[in-house]
């Protein structure tokens, strides 16, 4: 990259994600469900997505898979993804019943983890279809997991607004990839989250 | 400071205030300045009836000026319609699940970037209008606030349009219509959610 207003620019972006994404998963406690604080609102709404390191994982490797697939897919995958996931949130406050959703997720890390490492390039359609897929898990297991007394209309705009900013993360994240070096630094990130999925796997089974 | 970043700004001022109130609720507050500010302030608290005009306003806005043109008047039109058929009802009438699939249907309207004609657009948006409109009135009906705060509701439901398909027209960068179907599936998201609410 030539200009090196563009060039200041992606790092100060790349610096303003990473710095985003630390205080994000920053929590002591990381868990996928809601505590006895979090109460009604957008507030609660926003706190939930990213109360849970495995969905985190899974959503910035979407952004970032989305980076490296480079257009449509930056703004195809981002865009499907919050509208099956609210499709699995109303099956799961509707009552109906998937197995394992907690596996789901963890799997969806591993899948997407390594789909950066490798930089997959399947068809658009096919990598829609994926990240559709796995978003249903993520949203039964939210829309279980939803608190009985919030109000449900803003603890939705926060919760759909924390899930597409952990995808912004994720594309900010792949601005990197046009360096030589940035593209190895985001093999090594889907290995991260490659990783970490395993890692949910395993305590899934538990 | 150019015109697209005061833009920016002042959108970004007016989503920090719509977010700010500490206890929105779905029906008719007291702004303790009379039945019109009242019904202003029910529409810009209310998610469910103002996410579709954010919806509506930024797709017509990335039409063209014709499409903007249409809904500024059919909106606020079809709104009051529906809001004095529903201030004839001696109940509330309240369908959060219709509610809130309208609100699925604009957003991926929005999503999608559907190019329909002017006349289709506006009439879809009057459909709108005329469900929420009808909504709004059945509960102001009961609280007695009747047709002063149904105008209150129109006048914003007119001003909203004009700002939000205006700033719309304005997008023309790639990433800004990104942004924008982004906006849209957000929208679907959050229509889902609220019809697996109400269904609950």
């Amino acid at each position: 990259m030539k200009n090196p207003t563009v060039q200041s620019g992606a790092i100060l972006a790349v610096c303003a994600s990473s710095l985003l994404l630390l205080m994000t998963i920053w929590p002591a406690r990381v868990e996928a469900h809601v505590t006895g604080l979090m109460g009604g609102g957008f507030a609660s709404g926003f706190l939930h997505p990213l109360s849970g390191l495995d969905h985190v994982l899974a959503m910035v490797a979407v952004g970032m898979w989305g980076a490296q697939l480079g257009s449509p897919a930056i703004w195809v995958l981002p865009v499907a993804f919050p509208m099956v996931m609210a499709l699995g949130g109303m099956l799961g406050l509707i009552g109906v019943r998937l197995p394992g959703p907690e596996i789901g997720i963890a799997i969806s890390a591993v899948v997407l983890g390594t789909a950066v490492l490798k930089e997959a390039k399947p068809r658009i359609e096919l990598a829609a279809a994926l990240v559709g897929f796995f978003a249903i898990f993520h949203g039964y297991a939210h829309g279980t997991e939803l608190p009985p007394g919030a109000s449900g209309m803003y603890f939705s705009l926060g919760f759909t607004i924390a899930t597409g900013s952990l995808h912004a993360i994720g594309i900010l994240i792949g601005l990197i990839h046009r360096w030589p070096a940035g593209k190895a630094a985001m093999r090594a990130a889907g290995a991260i989250v490659a990783a970490g999925g395993c890692y949910f796997l395993w305590s899934a089974w538990q | 400071m150019s015109r697209f970043a005061k833009g920016w700004c002042l959108m970004s001022a007016a989503f920090v205030i719509f977010l700010w109130p500490a206890a929105a609720e779905a029906h008719l507050m007291s702004s303790g300045m009379g039945p019109f500010y009242d019904g202003a302030e029910h529409l810009l608290s209310s998610l469910d009836d103002f996410l579709g005009i954010i919806a509506l306003a930024l797709l017509a806005g990335q039409n063209n000026k014709q499409h903007g043109r249409y809904i500024l008047f059919a909106l606020p039109a079809s709104w009051i319609v529906g809001g004095f058929a529903g201030l004839m009802r001696s109940t509330e009438w309240q369908q959060p699940v219709v509610s809130s699939l309208s609100i699925v249907v604009v957003g991926a309207m929005l999503a999608t970037r559907s190019q329909w004609t002017a006349l289709t657009f506006a009439g879809t948006a009057s459909l709108f209008g005329l469900l929420h409109g009808y909504l709004n009135g059945s509960s102001m009906g009961t609280t007695g606030r009747g047709w002063i705060g149904l105008m209150g509701i129109a006048l914003t439901v007119f001003v909203s349009v004009a700002f939000l398909s205006s700033f719309s027209l304005l997008l023309k960068a790639a990433w800004t219509q990104i942004a924008v179907r982004v906006a849209g599936s957000w929208i679907v998201a959050i229509g889902l959610l609220m019809t697996g609410w109400a269904l609950r």
